[in-house]
C-alpha cells in the first residue's frame, strides 16, 4: 500500500534533535568552551577564519564546535554569517614588511637581514605520538617572547638589485575588485584570482601546487621567504583624514620566487608567486603561491597545459563551500528528472526488443 | 553575540536585496539572458536553491503568500525547509495550494494548474548555462550567446536522433526566449516546457553557485527546440495517477513491492489532493473504496 512521503517537517526536527545529541555525546563528558578550541585546536580555528573568510577567532570556534569538527562545516557556517555582516569599507593595505613576526624562513638565503626563525612550527619534529601532552597537567616549558627586530622581506632585497620582479602594480585607476560584491568575470585580474585563492579550499589548492612540481605546468619554484606573525590592520576615516589603527591580525605570507627566462620585452629575471592566508596556515600558504605563478601563465606567455594553469578551471572549483553545496545536493530527491530518464530508457529497450526480433523473424 | 540573532526582513539586507532587483529587471528587459549578480552565501548549502532563495528573498513582501515545491510535491524536505526559512525570517503567510500563491519557488517541476497573472514562479537553476556540457568554459559560451551562435545545440540534438532515433533529452530541456536566446529552463521534465510559452505569469530563475539570474516576463514566447521532422513532444504516461484519476499530468512511479509492482501517482501533490476533494477517484482509491 502507498504511502505517501508526509511528515517531512517532524523528521526535520526529529534530525535535527538527534545531531545535537550526537554533537554534544557522552554527557560525563565534559563540554568544551569556546576558548579550549581557540587555544588548543589554533590551526583548526585558523583554517576556519582563512576560508571563512572572516577574521574571528572565537567565532571560528564557535563553528568548529557546531560543526563537530567538520572543516568544511565549519567554514560554511562562518561565510553564512559574515555575508549578513554590513560593509563599512576597505582596510589599507597592510604592511607585512613590517610584521611582528613569529616564524620567517628563507630557502633561498643562508642568512639575510632579520634572520630566519623557525617558530612554532612541526618541521623537524618526530612525527611519533606523544601520550604525555594528554591530560590537564603535562608540563610545558615557557618561552621568552621574542624581540622586535627589522626583517625586510626577502623580495625586497632581491628587488633592489632588480633580480626578480617588482610587487605586482594595477596601475592608478584600478580599483581593487571584490569577489563578495561583484560576480566573478572571466578573464580575471590578479586581484580576484588571489581573493579567490586566499578563500580556496587547502586541499584543492594543495593537490594543484603539487602538480605543477610533478611537471603539470612547471613553474621551478624556491620559498623566497614564509612568514608568519602580526600585522596592523588600518582603515582609512574620510572625516579624520589620515587612517587609524584597528587592531591586529595573524597572518602567514608566502613569497615563491620562480625561474624566468626573460622574453623579448622583460630581460631575464625571477617572478614571483604570492600566498596570503589569515592566521597560521603555511601549508595553504605556499600552495597558494604555487598555484598563483601557474596562473601567471598567459602574463609570461607560457604554453598553457596544465590544469594548475587554467584560471577558469582553477577559480570555478577552488571554493569549497560551493563545491560541497553542489556534490552533496545529489541526496536531494531527483526523482521526476529520473522518472523522464526511466521513461525514455524503457521506450528505448522496447524498441531495441522489437528490432531484435524483427531481425530474428527475418533470418 | 546575541546580536547575531538579528536579522533582516526576508534575511538579505537591503543593499543586497537592490542589488539583487537590479538583476531581474535587467533579467526581465532581456528575455533568457543570464545577469551576472553578485550571489551571497545562503544559510543553506550552494546547490539547495540558494538562487530561487535570493531571489524569493529580494521579490517577498509582508503580504506575499509563497509556496514552495521540490520535485512537484509541497511536503519533500528540501521544500519544507526553504518554506519553513522564510516563515521565519519574513513570517509571511505561506500556502501549499498553488492558487493562493503569489510567489511559488519550484525546483525541478512547473505546477500542473495553469499559473494567472500577479503569479511569479521562481525555478532554483543548478546549471544555468544550456551550453555548459558542449563547452565547459565561460568566455566561450558567452561569446557564442552574444553572436546567437546555437549550432552546436542543434548538432548535439541531430547527434541525438542519429544515435537513438529521438532527441535523448528528457529533462532541462533547452528552449530559445522571444526568438532570441537559447535557455535552460532548469531540470524541469520536458513535459513542463509548453507551460512556459506565454505563460501569464512571471518566471524568475536564480543560480546562486553560479551568479546568474534570467527571465520570462509574461506572455513570452518559450519554444522547445526541436528539427521540422523530429519536432518536440512531451511525456506521456500510459496509465493516469493511481489515487486522483488525473490524465495529462505528470506521474511519479512508486515502488510497490520487490517484485516489480508498481503505480503512478501525481508529481504535483496538491493538483492531486485538490482533485480527490473534489470526488476524483483513481484505480486505487476504487480498491480502498472495496475494501
Amino acid at each position: 500500500m502507498y504511502v505517501a512521503v508526509k511528515g517531512g517537517e517532524a523528521a526535520i526536527a526529529n534530525a535535527h534533535r538527534l545531531l545535537a545529541d550526537r554533537r554534544r555525546g557522552d554527557r560525563s563528558v565534559p563540554a568544551l568552551r569556546l576558548d579550549q578550541i581557540v587555544e588548543q585546536l589554533g590551526l583548526a580555528v585558523d583554517r576556519a577564519m582563512g576560508e571563512g573568510s572572516l577574521y574571528d577567532r572565537e567565532l571560528a570556534a564557535l563553528a568548529l564546535l557546531q560543526a563537530r569538527g567538520d572543516l568544511i562545516e565549519a567554514i560554511f557556517l562562518v561565510r553564512a554569517y559574515r555575508t549578513t555582516l554590513p560593509r563599512f569599507g576597505y582596510s589599507e593595505p597592510i604592511d607585512t614588511g613590517a610584521m611582528k613576526i613569529e616564524r620567517r624562513i628563507s630557502a633561498t638565503f643562508k642568512d639575510l637581514p632579520g634572520g630566519q626563525m623557525l617558530g612554532p612550527t612541526f618541521d623537524y619534529t618526530h612525527r611519533l605520538l606523544d601520550p604525555s601532552i594528554v591530560g590537564e597537567d603535562a608540563e610545558v616549558p615557557a618561552v621568552r617572547e621574542a624581540e622586535d627586530e627589522q626583517a625586510p622581506r626577502v623580495t625586497d632585497l632581491l628587488g633592489r638589485q632588480g633580480l626578480i620582479e617588482p610587487d605586482g602594480e594595477a596601475g592608478e585607476d584600478h580599483e581593487v575588485g571584490d569577489l563578495t560584491r561583484e560576480p566573478l568575470d572571466f578573464p580575471l585580474d590578479r586581484d580576484l584570482r588571489l581573493q579567490a585563492l586566499a578563500r580556496g579550499d587547502e586541499g584543492f589548492l594543495l593537490a594543484l601546487g603539487y602538480s605543477t612540481q610533478r611537471g603539470y605546468g612547471r613553474t621551478h619554484p624556491f620559498v623566497g621567504e614564509i612568514r608568519i606573525g602580526e600585522v596592523e590592520v588600518e582603515f582609512d576615516i574620510p572625516e579624520l583624514g589620515f587612517a587609524v589603527s584597528l587592531g591586529r591580525v595573524r597572518v602567514t605570507e608566502c613569497q615563491m620566487v620562480n625561474q624566468f627566462k626573460g622574453s623579448a620585452k622583460i630581460p631575464p629575471q625571477f617572478t614571483r608567486g604570492y600566498g596570503l592566508v589569515f592566521g597560521q596556515a603555511e601549508r595553504k600558504a605556499m600552495a597558494m603561491s604555487l598555484v598563483d605563478r601557474a596562473l601567471r601563465a598567459k602574463e609570461f606567455g607560457e604554453d598553457i597545459t596544465a590544469p594548475a594553469q587554467d584560471e577558469e578551471f582553477v577559480i570555478s572549483h577552488s571554493d569549497n563551500v560551493q563545491a560541497t553545496g553542489f556534490v552533496e545536493h545529489l541526496k536531494l530527491p531527483h526523482y521526476v528528472d529520473f522518472q523522464a530518464e526511466l521513461d525514455l530508457i524503457r521506450r528505448m529497450r522496447a524498441e531495441h526488443e522489437a528490432r531484435a526480433e524483427q531481425q530474428e523473424a527475418t533470418e | 553575540m546575541n546580536a547575531v540573532a538579528n536579522y533582516n526582513f526576508a534575511y538579505l539586507d537591503e543593499q543586497t536585496k537592490r542589488m539583487i532587483r537590479r538583476a531581474i529587471l535587467k533579467a526581465v528587459a532581456i528575455p533568457g539572458y543570464q545577469v551576472p549578480f553578485s550571489s551571497r552565501e545562503m544559510p543553506m548549502p550552494y546547490g539547495w536553491g540558494t538562487g530561487g532563495v535570493q531571489v524569493t528573498a529580494s521579490i517577498i513582501g509582508p503580504d506575499d503568500v509563497l509556496k514552495v515545491i521540490d520535485q512537484g510535491a509541497d511536503d519533500t524536505t528540501n521544500a519544507v525547509s526553504i518554506r519553513a526559512f522564510f516563515a521565519k525570517v519574513a513570517q509571511v503567510q505561506t500556502t501549499t495550494h498553488t492558487a493562493e500563491a503569489t510567489i511559488i519557488q519550484t525546483r525541478h517541476r512547473i505546477p500542473e494548474r495553469k499559473l494567472e497573472a500577479g503569479q511569479i514562479l521562481v525555478y532554483q537553476v543548478p546549471i544555468p548555462e544550456p551550453l555548459r556540457f558542449l563547452e565547459p568554459r565561460e568566455t566561450e559560451t558567452r561569446k557564442m550567446h552574444a553572436l546567437e551562435e546555437y549550432g552546436l545545440m542543434h548538432v548535439k540534438l541531430y547527434e541525438d536522433i542519429a544515435r537513438h532515433g529521438r532527441i535523448a533529452t528528457t529533462y532541462a530541456y533547452p528552449v530559445k526566449v522571444e526568438g532570441r536566446y537559447v535557455m535552460d529552463p532548469s531540470p524541469t521534465p520536458k513535459f513542463d516546457n509548453p507551460k512556459m510559452h506565454r505563460s501569464e505569469a512571471l518566471q524568475l530563475f536564480g543560480a546562486g553557485r553560479e551568479h546568474r539570474i534570467y527571465a520570462v516576463p509574461p506572455h513570452t514566447d518559450v519554444v522547445s527546440l526541436d528539427f521540422e521532422d523530429h519536432p518536440f513532444e512531451i511525456q506521456h504516461f500510459e496509465h493516469p495517477c493511481a489515487l486522483c484519476g488525473a490524465e495529462q499530468v505528470y506521474l511519479d512511479e512508486v515502488i510497490l513491492d520487490d517484485r516489480g509492482g508498481h503505480m503512478y501517482v501525481c508529481s504535483d501533490t496538491d493538483h492531486c489532493e485538490e482533485r480527490r476533494e473534489a470526488g476524483h477517484v483513481g484505480v486505487l482509491g476504487m480498491q480502498e473504496a472495496a475494501e
